[in-house]
């Protein structure tokens, strides 16, 4: 894709997320970080495209600390916002 | 423009998919209701980017004189698989433990790893650019993505520095103190400045020195520029880091040139950045004057000129507080950190179950800047089994405590303080505030008389006809409310 194409994308997400995120609730903005946190460690793709490519050993290596870095982010990222979610409840009545 | 490795469509409608899944993630938490979907919306979608990488870019042996065997690496593949089952390990585990009151110091510290991740991936694809397509044959790295590749380091690193610091005054192993460098302002805009024209000298000559010089001058940065920044605004730093975190992946999205990437960086800039605004407007601070830092530094500002004259104030018992409360219609709860901090919350929860068993009408008015983090005081009433729809807050309650009995402080006071409406010297002058003083009654929970809030101010609501001050460890007062109203015969 050219820069541009990537560029109108990035631009249009930019005002989707600005809508999308004032539309969550206050209650909600300590999850909301958390499950930021964990959506952004997609940088997971760059680390798993350099830790399987061919050429150069230290890249590959930089690449598989990066995928478990990532994997933190993720697995923690996604199961502490699952956590704090269940435990919002409404009343029983 | 330069010749890029022709993109499969599918691949392309699948990195797709994974951004609109993370967008109905953020989406689902416009209610609690919802949420718990969007959060498997969000799980989904990592799982449909990391398949698609895993497929595509899988670890391929062509074959050589010695073995002819060509397909899969095996060992590889392993190495990747056995890469991300250590960090689920590790995420799970951390996620599993962690009290909810550390919430601020885990996000930081997930902050610090994206960060870090991100300077791995751009070290990465500048060490092996073939792989990533960015290029030529001759190994000169196009010049768009040298571009984005800096501006990815840069953003990464200063993530990652400023989170670790973040994480360590949170988490109390560095004092929130601020600390001031002599001429600190001539130094970090010098750094950055550095910074920016290395980014630009690294389009001309992409020599390992120059790549290596931006990421330790970004690493530098990112250190400066939070330690001078005071514990209390923690909340801004949080959220300004997170918004980072965003941009930095958003900047290797650029480099791969991924959708998924592109579109997640720029949902979690804008939400950091949407947050730091939040937090800013609730602590009346200007966003400019937080990143300039200092605040707090004034820790005897409270007592200076010794001008603080003795004012009454009527204290008041367990056993007052809770005839008060179980006579009345409406109670509104205002906890705020304090609260918190002595682990009141289950007792608090307890107190408001039987003051409802009686007939009154109970309700939680939040500031935002109550907890550590945006929203943090309302994940801790729900672990105490609050219910979210009994929790308001400051704007949807303000207009209540006028009509309402008696409201209760506990763990809170800057927050209630209304001398940031009316007095013009102070120091949290114009900062939103929680009306209490309208009230018909406040029973204002507190450990002592001498100590003041972050903002070192005194608190006309102590000295009110109608205040009542119930002095004492926040936890011990609300479990000797509870005990006077189950003795009270009811």
């Amino acid at each position: 894709m050219d820069f541009i194409s990537i560029f109108s994308i990035f631009v249009l997400a930019c005002f989707v997320g600005y809508f999308v995120v004032w539309s969550v609730t206050p209650a909600l903005h300590t999850p909301l970080m958390s499950v930021t946190n964990a959506i952004s460690s997609v940088i997971i793709v760059g680390a798993l495209i350099a830790s399987a490519a061919a050429g150069s050993a230290s890249s590959k290596w930089l690449g598989l600390a990066a995928v478990v870095m990532a994997s933190i982010n993720i697995f923690g990222g996604f199961a502490v916002t699952e956590r704090m979610l269940a435990m919002y409840k409404k009343k029983e009545r | 423009m330069h010749e890029v490795a022709p993109i499969n469509p599918w691949v392309a409608l699948a990195y797709l998919a994974s951004g609109i899944l993370f967008i109905l993630a953020l989406r689902g938490l416009s209610s609690p209701a919802s949420s718990r979907r969007g959060n498997r919306f969000g799980m989904i979608g990592m799982t449909i980017a990391v398949v698609t990488t895993l497929i595509t870019h899988a670890p391929w042996k062509s074959g050589d004189a010695a073995n002819s065997y060509v397909g899969i690496d095996v060992t590889a593949m392993a190495e990747i698989l056995g890469a991300i089952a250590i960090g689920a390990i590790i995420g799970i585990v951390m996620a599993r433990r962690i009290a909810m009151t550390a919430m601020p110091q885990l996000v930081a510290a997930f902050h610090s790893l994206v960060g870090l991740a991100a300077v791995a991936v751009a070290a990465a694809a500048y060490l092996n650019p073939g792989a990533f397509h960015i290029a030529d044959e001759i190994g000169q790295i196009f010049a768009v993505s040298r571009i984005e590749m800096g501006l990815g380091i840069a953003i990464g690193a200063i993530t990652f520095s400023g989170s670790v610091i973040a994480f360590l005054k949170l988490n109390g192993n560095m004092s929130g103190a601020p600390i001031m460098l002599p001429a600190r302002h001539v130094i970090n805009l010098g750094t950055l400045a550095a910074i920016i024209g290395l980014v630009a000298y690294f389009l001309t000559d992409q020599s390992p020195w120059v790549f290596w010089t931006i990421t330790a001058l970004s690493f530098l940065i990112g250190f400066l520029l939070i330690i001078p920044i005071g514990g209390a605004d923690m909340p801004v730093v949080v959220s300004m880091l997170n918004s980072y975190s965003g941009w930095a992946a958003a900047a290797m999205g650029f480099t791969l040139g991924n959708t998924a990437m592109i579109i997640t960086g720029a949902l979690v800039g804008s939400s950091g950045a949407i947050l730091s605004y939040i937090m800013c407007r609730a602590m009346n601070r200007s966003f400019i004057s937080v990143i300039a830092g200092g605040f707090g530094a004034d820790d005897s500002g409270g007592g200076a000129g010794g001008s603080k004259e003795q004012r009454p104030w009527k204290p008041g018992s367990a056993e007052d507080a809770a005839f008060l409360m179980s006579q009345a219609e409406n109670v509104i709860i205002v906890p705020g950190y304090g609260m918190a901090v002595a682990q009141a919350q289950h007792a608090l929860r307890e107190m408001s179950d039987m003051l409802k068993k009686e007939g009154v009408n109970v309700k939680y008015a939040i500031h935002p800047v109550a907890g550590r983090m945006p929203g943090h005081m309302n994940v801790l009433l729900a672990e105490a089994n609050v219910p979210y729809d009994e929790v308001f807050e400051l704007e949807d309650i303000n207009g209540e405590f006028a009509q309402c009995d008696v409201a209760f402080v506990i763990g809170a006071n800057d927050v209630t303080n209304p001398a940031a409406k009316t007095d013009k010297s102070s120091p949290i002058y114009g900062m939103p505030v929680l009306d209490v003083e309208k009230a018909k009654t406040v029973l204002f929970v507190k450990r002592s008389m001498g100590g003041v809030g972050y903002a070192g101010v005194d608190n006309d609501v102590f000295y009110m006809d109608q205040t009542m001050m119930l002095l004492g460890d926040a936890k011990k007062m609300a479990d000797d409310i509870v005990k006077a109203l189950s003795g009270s015969g009811h």
